[in-house]
């Protein structure tokens, strides 16, 4: 029979006693980028006030109960701006003197926000922003990614839709540059896991009311008409990054066939039914801090701020660079009810983590799925892997 | 036939004798998602009957002479009381929010409940069923232990991911361990000079020595290994000990199985496969048998302490969570 024995050598330092520890007071900053966007086309997904700052507020607490054992306290700002102003909030946070900052922006405001800070030794977690080259050969050594990239959220869809077979996709995307980017993620998927798609067709956004009175009798007319005559397909894989078409396509396309991508099943990081793995406790800390209930953006930075707890709590620093060589180190991991245990790819900076696939009601399905086996972990079988990385800013 | 009168009462008393063996003790089973406690018959291994148990009934314990009941009954946020041989209940006690998972003192005197959601261990009177305390903790507690001396009582939070060391005479917390991540259960051996705490995400099991005055010394972690499955899923969480500390039994979650684990030398020696996702455990009186709930196949499974095999498994209601067995 196998054992494993782990010796400890810093055993002794780990038995804190309720005085000894040394004080630390750990600041961090929230930077929300707002962009003048359209109405959503659900109002389950109209914007919070608090959106993204409410999971700060809550990591402060998660924080702050662990850090009142070891006399180190939690403090975050919450900076909201609009993107001509972004510098200008940065500015001000590292005027403070406030070095880990989460950003929740799209991915050339982070990428510029994470230079400057770089500037000031700051460390950048992006909760926000999925861009498979900010992963790749735009990584930045100060920048951590705690938000999944396109290609995790694609190749979380692809496996579960390979383990059922379904591996004939249609692929209908948007023409907005992100978009089009997700749409490539999911080209990029099929590829890694041997789906196919059969057909492929582009839904041009040409503006226009979304949601109007009538707007589901224009919509019932024109969609199955724009998806007629496509090859035969097991599934219609939707690329709708700016949420202007996928949710219309369900029942609406001209085949029998389930919808997955942006729309019927979805890749997501959390969602506000998602119970398992004592999740029902987050969501009910979450709803009495909030009064709502939690999206993506939240949780993102709750653990973008519970990657900065962790760091602290175990490897005593409130150093910027500290808690980001602990974070990318072997001695690093952190339950984020998703199962097991979370840690970052130390060759690009990204958080690794299981995918839930939500039907906007319950989690359906979590990927990485049975059978999909990685040499390192199977949560590496989600996005970009090591030997394909362009990232050299962590080595 | 006629007895000579002077043996009568030598042959009642050896009918007697005969009888005690016979005399099946109960195991109680919570059941999660079904809100009912299931009865089982731990000699026939039937199941005897299934009750009402409240909503979500988690922790389950026993008065120290087996003739009540304790549930956490989590959402009800309070504990409820039933009747061990009526099964009707008998009243609730106070417990604060969310009442996970508790631990009674060896008096029975004291309940010690873990409030998952609020932080906080509270303590309350069993007699006079009144709240005596409330100790902050941790983020989200849950494990709960008792030293044999009942000088101290051991909180797991799992999101500080620290065992608590409370001590019981002034409610305060004396010592803090910083364990691996998510630690769910603690158990103490037999002679107070151990304790065991189990991290379901961090995968490992925290060995800690107990010195006579009540202070922890981390002095390894156990570690656990299993050909064709996949390391994530080795979560262990329910954590039992024999009474002589010779054996050591974790139930290890997702993986369908409970591990044997030498308690001399710390070494892993078996995994015995029981049903899906196997959360809590309990012994028999006796030590013969051990009990193991499987929260995903809502049955129970039996496990031969000796033989160290699983020997039968049983069916129970909707997800079962805790188990305890009532005492000779």
């Amino acid at each position: 029979m196998r054992y494993v024995l782990m010796p400890l050598l810093a055993a002794c330092l780990a038995v804190l006693g309720a005085t000894g520890a040394l004080a630390l007071d750990v600041r961090a900053a929230v930077l929300r980028v707002d962009y003048e966007t359209l109405l959503p086309i659900s109002r389950y997904d109209l914007r919070a006030e608090d959106l993204g700052f409410a999971g700060a507020m809550l990591a402060d607490e998660d924080n702050g109960t662990t850090g009142r054992f070891l006399g180190h306290t939690y403090e975050t700002i919450h900076k909201a701006t609009d993107p001509e102003g972004a510098e200008a909030a940065l500015d001000e946070i590292l005027a403070e003197g406030i070095t880990l900052i989460v950003v929740l922006a799209r991915d050339a405001d982070v990428l510029r926000l994470a230079d400057r800070a770089a500037e000031a030794g700051a460390l950048v977690l992006n909760a926000q922003a999925p861009g498979v080259a900010l992963r790749d050969d735009q990584c930045r050594a100060n920048l951590l990614h705690v938000a999944p990239s396109n290609g995790m959220m694609a190749d979380a869809v692809a496996q579960f839709a390979v383990w059922k077979q379904w591996k004939r996709w249609f692929l209908v995307s948007g023409s907005n540059p992100a978009d089009v980017e997700l749409a490539e993620a999911y080209r990029k998927a099929a590829r890694k896991f041997g789906a196919r798609i059969t057909d492929e067709k582009t839904f041009e956004d040409t503006g226009g009311a979304r949601r109007t009175d009538s707007g589901h009798v224009m919509v019932q007319r024109q969609l199955p008409v724009f998806t007629q005559g496509a090859e035969a397909h097991d599934l219609l894989i939707a690329a709708d990054a700016t949420d202007y078409f996928a949710r219309y396509l369900g029942y609406h396309h001209w085949s029998p066939r389930p919808v997955m991508g942006s729309a019927g099943l979805w890749p997501t990081t959390f969602h506000a039914a998602h119970e398992a793995w004592g999740a029902t406790q987050f969501q009910t800390r979450f709803e009495a801090l909030a009064g709502r209930y939690v999206k993506p953006a939240d949780y993102n930075v709750w653990l973008a701020l519970r990657v900065v707890g962790e760091a602290v709590t175990r490897a005593s620093t409130v150093d910027a660079m500290g808690i980001r060589d602990y974070a990318l180190s072997d001695d690093f991991e952190l339950a984020a009810f998703k199962g097991q245990k979370v840690t970052f790819r130390n060759w690009n900076g990204q958080l690794r983590q299981p995918i839930l696939l939500h039907d906007g009601m319950i989690t359906v399905s979590v990927s990485p799925q049975d059978g999909f086996l990685h040499r390192v972990s199977p949560l590496d079988t989600l996005g970009l892997d090591r030997p394909e990385s362009s990232c050299s800013a962590f080595n | 036939m006629k007895i000579p009168s002077i043996t009568r009462p030598l042959a009642l008393a050896l009918a007697l004798l005969a009888a005690t063996p016979a005399l099946a003790n109960k195991a109680f089973v919570s059941n999660e998602r079904g809100n009912t406690i299931t009865v089982v018959d731990t000699d026939t291994w039937e199941v005897i009957t299934e009750f009402p148990g409240g909503n979500r009934p988690r922790g389950i314990t026993l008065s120290p002479d087996g003739t009540k009941l304790y549930v956490c009954a989590s959402d009800d946020n309070l504990v409820r009381v039933f009747d061990t041989e009526t099964y009707e209940e008998l009243g609730t006690l106070p417990s604060g929010p969310d009442p996970e998972l508790f631990i009674i003192e060896p008096s029975g005197k004291r309940l010690y409940i873990a409030n998952e959601d609020d932080n906080l261990v509270t303590v309350t009177d069993t007699e006079k069923g009144v709240i005596l305390a409330e100790v902050p903790v941790g983020v989200e507690p849950e494990g709960m232990g008792m030293s044999p001396d009942a000088k101290w009582v051991v909180n797991t939070s799992e999101t500080t991911n620290m065992a608590h060391f409370i001590d019981t005479s002034d409610y305060t917390i004396k010592h803090n361990v910083l364990v691996d991540q998510r630690p769910r259960y603690a158990q103490y051996t037999a002679d107070g000079k151990r304790l065991f705490v189990s991290s379901e995400i961090g995968g490992t099991v925290s060995v800690m020595d107990i010195a006579p005055d009540g202070a922890p010394t981390l002095v390894t972690k156990i570690g656990f290994e299993v050909p064709g499955v996949l390391p994530e899923w080795l979560q262990p969480v329910g954590v039992k000990v024999t009474e002589d500390g010779n054996r050591i039994f974790v139930a290890l979650g997702p993986a369908n199985r409970v591990a044997v684990i030498d308690g001399e030398s710390l070494e892993v020696l078996d995994y015995i496969i029981v049903g899906q996702r196997v959360w809590q455990l309990a012994f028999t009186p006796d030590e013969k048998y051990l009990l193991t709930t499987n929260g995903n196949s809502n049955d129970i499974t039996v496990i031969d302490v000796e033989a160290e095999k699983a020997i039968k498994s049983v069916q129970v209601g909707q997800q079962p969570w805790g188990v305890v067995v009532t005492p000779n």
